[in-house]
């Protein structure tokens, strides 16, 4: 759409929020063209950033009445392309929207604006209390963005991911009404709508108001790092732990080259020669912790890794982490670019597809880094190409890693989502009987297609005729009769 | 041949209205609604697959949920869903979202429930989500299964995952007949970093306790950490807290774990008994016989806005007051457009749920 067509829009924009919250000038609207994954740019038609609810209630009223598609945007740390604008379409920016509305500490409740950062909600309940879910990114990520992305981390095995955190959340449907789905009570009636618009990827509402559960810290944390020779080794003792019962907090890994990436820049003293490094980390109760540790220990010495390092301190256990979390942008140090794939897989079958990526990188000539949370079998191959000429034969790998992932019965995202980036994967996974059932759910909650269309679905669709209001049936109106 | 899926998609989409059927357990819940043809999911009784090392199983939506724990107790594991009624089909344990103690811990079945088959009035039979347990590829169709007592399709099989089975279990009792005390205890309890199984209150003739489970090698030494008495053979005290929560007449408040105190002195001038998640804030009253649909009214002014729906109860009782307690409103009438979505011609136990959905 052309600027000039955009103008009315843009003036009834300026009337709901303010002049200075309604970004129309080209350059500035190239701030807002790409989220984390930057080969995708769409330069929007305007940007607008509401400080409340009801301003985003009547910025997206005003775009239903237009009849222009809208974006709605946390931090863009996305790593799918979930926040890409629509050409000449409005981004709805809720970074304005960052305040803590409540501390429910005997509810265990937080209830947020969308544009609160992940790390700013256990800060707000720290020291007794935290707030599981944490994605790489939680120091810039928004709560609006982890409940589009269904966000996770590497605590998901045990603790769940967004979803199982978010118990309300306010929102404003694609025409402009405003909806309350679940609320501060666990268990309400009805229909779950709200346990799909977590992870609905912005397609569905924009949300303005989030209610969150919090939970105590554990008592008791402990951590520890094994080399081994390779990762199927390593792999071999995350089976034996996992399948001993232990349900560890986090179990990470990392492979050679994730670790001659990432030890430089962390110092944590991992060996540069290790074919895999196994972090494992227990939480809980003092006296299973301490138990449960020494079991992990044994498994990983059966396993055969030639050493297993135990966090003596705090310090040490946040530098076992930051090799860990300093992986994905370490990987510069090896390689000029590379891709980040999110693949997942039925946990046995790593050691083959292990071995799967391994030979297709040899086959396309290009070094793949693996990171991944084993325990729930959640792959982040990394995909290192130099030259920009490879960029495409890099993209062409990554995706194969994810047929194979699907080979083995997996998934094509675990927890970056499928956004732009991988619709066009989405066949392979589902059905037509499938997607027409995504369908179904989308129509009913965005029957015109304003909210960010484009994205999960892999061709765009239409709702055809709106069926209009339930009604009863016959024999319902006749129970009805009775009933009153 | 079409599995038994694509058969009960075909009579679906061959039109007249059906009642589902699983074991019948629950058949007394939602809206009274006669002359429905009953569709029942008895052919659906395979364990599709159990996979140990994955933790992870497909079953078909009429294994009844026993059968299945039998089958997961044998590699060490379990479904962590422990609703009362053991002859349950696990379709009809995830339609009406139904859970047990274990709720404290992990959830309601959408938190373990991770894929889901449904047969839809148009003739299909459309998956989602999938069988590994991180996965967020489409829309999270499970969860809107989850709870949707059979009125958008059938489900007819799904994928859950496991957890390890406890071998040993200790459970801490501390007793107490002031509603405000019980609720004091209990916050204390879940803001400690107890990691317990289950942490559930009981009411019962003007006394009540509460009951905090532990599992593991250490669950005795941590129960007693908590309480001097302890039980350490304590499935006849669970299997009780299950049994709570079905009745005659029962209503289930979905309040908040700071309104215990509130909830427990309802019970007690209502002369109800009461189970329930003192950590989660869920909580069945039990209604003495003669009560009816005025007590439930009564209930509901004194608790709102927290819901109390009634689960159990006569038809008579569910006919003369809605049983769902969902106000009318943008988010009733959100369901009410999925529903029309799904299922148009309202052919999947029509009348049934919340708003005569």
């Amino acid at each position: 759409m052309a600027a000039a067509e955009l103008a009315p829009l843009v003036a009834r924009l300026r009337a709901a929020v303010g002049d200075a919250h309604v970004v129309t000038h080209r350059h500035q609207l190239r701030t807002y063209e790409s989220d984390g994954l930057l080969q995708y740019a769409v330069t929007p038609g305007a940007v607008v950033l509401p400080g409340s609810a009801d301003e985003v209630r009547a910025v997206v009223r005003a775009c239903f009445e237009a009849g222009v598609p809208f974006v709605a945007r946390g931090a863009g740390s996305g790593l799918s392309g979930g926040a890409l604008p629509v050409a000449g379409g409005v981004v709805i920016a809720l970074s304005r929207m960052r305040r803590i509305l409540e501390v429910d500490l005997p509810n265990q409740r937080v209830v947020v604006e969308p544009g609160v950062t992940n790390l700013e909600v256990s800060r707000a309940v720290a020291p007794t209390h935290f707030y599981p879910p944490d994605p790489s990114s939680q120091v810039v990520c928004t709560i609006g963005g982890n409940v589009a992305e269904n966000a996770g981390g590497a605590h998901c095995l045990k603790y769940g991911f967004t979803t199982t955190y978010v118990t309300g959340a306010e929102a404003v449907l694609s025409d402009g009404t405003a909806v309350s789905l679940g609320g501060a009570e666990a268990d309400r009636p009805g229909y779950d709508l709200l346990g799909t618009l977590v992870g609905s990827e912005g397609t569905l509402a924009v949300v303005t108001r989030v209610t969150l559960r919090v939970v105590p810290v554990p008592e008791s944390i402990r951590t520890l790092v094994a080399f081994f020779a390779t990762p199927q080794a390593a792999g071999e003792a995350v089976s034996a732990i996992v399948s001993a019962g232990v349900v560890p907090g986090a179990i990470e890994m990392m492979d050679n080259l994730a670790i001659r990436a990432a030890e430089p820049v962390a110092h944590a003293g991992f060996p540069l020669d290790a074919g895999a490094a196994l972090l494992v980390e227990l939480d809980g109760s003092r006296a299973e912790v301490e138990r449960r540790f020494a079991d992990v220990e044994r498994f990983c010495a059966a396993a055969g890794a030639g050493e297993v390092r135990v966090a003596r301190h705090e310090a040490e256990r946040a530098r076992f982490w930051k090799a860990r979390k300093a992986a994905f942008a370490a990987m510069g140090r090896i390689a000029h670019a590379y891709l980040v794939q999110d693949g997942v897989i039925p946990r046995t079958r790593l050691p083959e597809v292990l071995a799967r990526i391994q030979s297709l990188a040899g086959e396309y000539g290009l070094r793949v880094a693996n990171v991944f949370h084993a325990g729930d079998g959640n792959l982040h191959p990394l995909v290192c190409y130099d030259a920009p000429e490879d960029a495409a034969r890099a993209a062409e790998l990554s995706a194969r890693i994810l047929d194979a992932c699907l080979e083995a019965g997996g998934s094509i995202t675990g927890e970056h989502g499928v956004g732009h980036d991988k619709k066009a994967h989405m066949p392979k996974q589902f059905a037509e009987a499938d997607l027409a059932a995504f369908q179904k759910l989308r129509c009913a909650f965005d029957p015109h297609g304003l909210a960010n269309p484009g994205k999960v679905m892999p061709t765009p669709r239409l709702c055809g005729e709106v069926p209009g209001r339930y009604r009863p049936h016959p024999l319902e109106e006749a129970g009805l009769a009775e009933r009153f | 041949m079409p599995s038994a899926s694509e058969a009960i998609a075909e009579r679906l989409a061959s039109g007249g209205a059906v009642r589902i059927a699983g074991a019948g357990t629950k058949a007394n819940w939602g809206r009274p609604v006669d002359g429905l043809d009953p569709l029942p999911t008895a052919a659906l009784d395979r364990v599709v697959a159990h996979e140990p090392g994955d933790f992870t199983a497909v079953l078909e939506a009429g294994v009844r949920l026993a059968d299945a724990q039998a089958e997961f107790a044998r590699a060490g594991q379990m479904l962590a869903l422990d609703p009362p009624g053991d002859g349950a089909t696990i379709g009809g344990v995830v339609a009406a979202a139904d859970a047990g103690p274990l709720r404290h811990r992990y959830g309601t079945p959408r938190d373990v429930v991770i894929g889901v088959a449904l047969a839809l009035p148009d003739g299909t039979v459309a998956r989602s989500g999938g069988r590994v347990i991180k996965n967020v590829a489409g829309y999270d169709l499970p969860k809107l299964a989850c709870g949707s007592f059979g009125t958008l399709g059938v489900i007819t099989e799904v994928c859950v995952r496991l957890h390890p089975r406890p071998q040993r279990t200790a459970t801490a009792i501390l007793r107490h007949d002031d509603p405000d005390r019980l609720q004091e205890i209990a916050l204390d309890l879940s803001h400690r970093p107890l990691e317990a199984e289950a942490l559930d209150v009981r009411w019962e003739g003007g006394q009540g306790a509460l009951l905090a489970r532990f599992a593991g090698a250490a669950a005795a030494e941590r129960a007693r950490a908590v309480a001097s008495e302890v039980d350490a053979d304590d499935e006849g005290l669970w299997a009780a807290q299950r049994d709570g929560q079905r009745g005659e007449l029962v209503v289930r408040v979905s309040a908040l774990p700071a309104d215990l105190a509130r909830v427990l002195r309802a019970a007690r001038e209502h002369d109800a008994s009461a189970v329930g998640r003192a950590g989660v804030g869920t909580i069945w009253l039990s209604l003495p016989a003669g009560a009816g649909a005025p007590d439930v009214l009564a209930l509901r002014d004194r608790l709102a806005p927290r819901p109390c729906v009634v689960s159990d109860a006569p038809a008579a009782v569910r006919a003369a007051i809605d049983p769902w307690d969902v106000p009318e409103g943008p988010a009733l009438e959100l369901m009410r457009r999925v529903k029309a979505r799904f299922d148009p011609h309202g052919t999947c136990n029509p009348g049934l749920f919340a708003g005569g959905i």
